[in-house]
């Protein structure tokens, strides 16, 4: 797409320092472009390296060509493809994208900085005090009480910033953000500077004049330390307890079929609030079934196909503007007359669908009651009396699984949901509940809606690498009415921004004495 | 019909003379009345200004003494033999009518169709 160049330009091409991985970045999702424009007409064009989320989706559209009975056969990719690929091989593909290096030279670039900096960090105290002894013993005030005790404080707060540090930037990251995360940039630059300004007095202060008092120089140790906290506790609370304030709300909807969801937030940047709302989109958002599109699509083409206007004129005639507006009004006034007869068809096609879907779901729940009938749950005393027919729960399932199975795969197929899951996946759930002592119902719950993404085992997500397009920069901060794409190869989600306003409460106080009640009568006396 | 606090109030007003019947052991009069300052105004159906709290005839039986006197439904009592029904409680209203003692009720009802008729005969008369 190429209004995704226009789009995005600030953030493709202006983070220049990031040298060769943002070329690499470039270039594949070029390829993705390129051969999503190709995707339109159902062919299947393979550029290296593969992109396996695109293949993944083509085996879902080899459907439209199909019908139903996709489920059944998962091996072929369909439609005019130049290779072919089985199911065993993109799940090969998948994996090997994910092992293989993409942005994790980066990674690697700025654990290694931030280890580095962090042992300058950690060092520098320890080198203040030492240096003294190492460089002029004999000129050295030897250390009192005081001073020993100083050497405890250094300790134990040294520690205590070694912990702080490693639970703070060390741990292992949730995410991979475009950007480089600016607060931390900033707080490693600050931390830096600030060492620098001590070494640099020390320097010139304490290692040229080679000063005695020792006690000045650890506690001068022990203010670095100290600052050094400080600078954490800006940190704590820049990275985590910044955001934690809702403030703004933002609307978060899918594009495919309009699944709308709210989340309060607060000042967080753009790739942050980005990473929070796909985290939740995982959790809220139900999977994503391109099988449930079709419909509409297949009604537009109807539409399209219906109208073919000619320009009998040639193309340089001076009325071909007038004639273009009134071939518009043509194609308008003969679509609206078309229209009468398509939402007929779409309302009856509607409830039939609707009466089908609830006759199948009234079988299915029938069977698998009934199915559950055949189980019961043997107790521990009868376990020892009678060693018969005994079954672990996964040959519990699999044994009332076929009194269920042709009901359930009916169901599934009407509801287009049949490719979220597969047999084995059909009978791990069976056996899960099973051993929970779950009624019918609840092992029903999770076919006869949709859930949410996180509910399906990877392979049906077709929501893996999230692409973000922004106009303003992804490392500025939420504003009132920002607009930000979060794109995936199917579907992208659209997020709007808004303020929460400032709320203004004010209080009145009630006496619990007057609450007083009158009774109101309309009588009518006869005289 | 409604009234200004503190001023005093004017209507139109027609006499009418009721008989009492006897009845096995009772006199009465042959109508019903709703309203009173015990009462919730805005329930009487018959009131122009859901504020009035006067005595009204919800019902005028058929036949009755006070159909033949020339009572009709939805008349606002505002005396009673000389007591004034404008200010009373909805059981005081009932007393005042069923006094074992009268033979006579007279009362002075007003209706919306007597100011209209005086208003339109007075607009007939040029200054």
């Amino acid at each position: 797409m190429d209004t995704e160049s226009t789009y995005s330009g600030y953030s493709y091409y202006s983070g220049r320092s990031r040298g060769s991985h943002r070329h690499g970045e470039r270039s594949r999702d070029r390829h993705k472009s390129r051969s999503k424009d190709s995707r339109s007409e159902k062919s299947v064009t393979i550029n290296a390296p593969p992109a396996e989320p695109l293949l993944g989706d083509s085996t879902v559209r080899g459907e439209e060509v199909q019908d139903d009975n996709w489920g059944e056969t998962t091996t072929a990719v369909t439609g005019t493809s130049e290779h072919s690929l089985s199911q065993e091989d993109i799940v090969r593909i998948t994996k090997d994208l994910e092992d293989s290096v993409g942005l994790d030279c980066r990674r690697y670039f700025t654990l290694t900085l931030a280890v580095v900096l962090g042992l300058l960090v950690f060092l520098t105290p320890l080198a203040f005090l030492v240096l003294p002894h190492l460089l002029w013993p004999e000129k050295l005030q030897s250390c009192g009480t005081a001073c020993e005790g100083l050497f405890i404080s250094v300790a134990f707060k040294l520690l205590i910033l070694l912990l702080a540090v490693w639970a703070l930037f060390f741990r292992p990251p949730r995410a991979g953000l475009p950007r480089v995360f600016v607060f931390r940039a900033l707080l490693a630059v600050l931390v830096l500077l600030f060492v620098v300004s001590y070494w640099l007095f020390y320097g010139v202060r304490i290692l040229d004049s080679q000063d005695e008092n020792y006690q000045g120089i650890v506690q001068y140790a022990v203010s670095l330390v100290d600052a050094l906290l400080f600078i954490h506790y800006l940190a704590i609370v820049l990275l985590e307890l910044r955001q934690l304030q809702p403030c703004f709300s933002v609307c978060v909807t899918r594009s495919t079929d309009g699944e709308t969801r709210q989340y309060n937030l607060g000042q967080l940047s753009i790739q942050r609030a980005a990473l929070a709302i796909v985290e939740n989109y995982y959790r809220d958002f139900p999977v994503h079934n391109p099988a449930l599109l079709t419909a509409s699509k297949s009604r537009a083409a109807k539409h399209l196909a219906g109208l073919k206007v000619y320009n009998v004129d040639g193309p340089g005639n001076n009325a071909a503007a007038g004639l273009a507006h009134s071939q518009s009004r043509a194609m308008i006034a003969a679509a609206a007359r078309r229209r009468d007869t398509s939402h007929n068809e779409l309302y009856y096609e509607e409830a039939e669908h609707e009466r089908r879907v609830r006759k199948r779901k009234a079988r299915l729940v029938v069977a698998v009651e009934e199915a559950f009938t055949h189980i019961k749950r043997m107790q521990e005393e009868e376990q020892k009396k009678a060693p018969g027919d005994v079954m672990d729960p996964r040959e519990a399932a699999q044994a009332i699984f076929p009194s269920m199975a042709r009901a359930l795969q009916k169901y599934l197929r009407t509801t287009k949901q049949q490719h979220c899951h597969s047999m084995e996946s059909i009978q791990q759930h069976l056996a899960f509940c099973i051993t929970n002592n779950m009624t019918p119902k609840a092992f029903l719950e999770s076919y006869l809606t949709p859930g949410p993404t996180l509910q399906y085992s990877r392979d049906r997500w077709l929501a893996r690498q999230w692409t973000l397009i922004s106009e303003a920069s992804v490392t500025s901060g939420l504003k009132d009415g920002a607009v930000f794409l979060l794109k995936c190869i199917d579907f992208s989600l659209v997020v709007t921004a808004k303020k929460i306003p400032y709320i203004q409460m004010s209080e009145e106080y009630i006496d619990p004495k007057s609450h007083k009640f009158v009774l109101r009568l309309q009588s009518e006396t006869s005289v | 019909m409604s009234f200004v606090p503190g001023q005093p109030v004017t209507a139109v007003v027609q006499r009418i003379e009721i008989q009492k019947l006897r009845q096995n052991d009772h006199l009465i009069l042959g109508f019903s009345i709703g309203g009173g300052i015990d009462q919730d105004p805005g329930q009487n159906p018959f009131s122009e200004d859901k504020t009035d709290k006067g005595i009204y005839v919800t019902r005028v039986s058929e036949g009755g003494p006070a159909e033949l006197a020339g009572l009709q439904i939805g008349d606002k009592i505002m005396q009673v033999n000389g007591w004034d029904m404008t200010m009373v409680t909805h059981d005081q209203a009932r007393k005042r009518l069923t006094k074992k003692n009268e033979q006579v009720v007279r009362l002075l009802v007003t209706r919306k169709s007597l100011e209209d008729a005086v208003r339109h005969s007075m607009s007939n008369y040029p200054k």
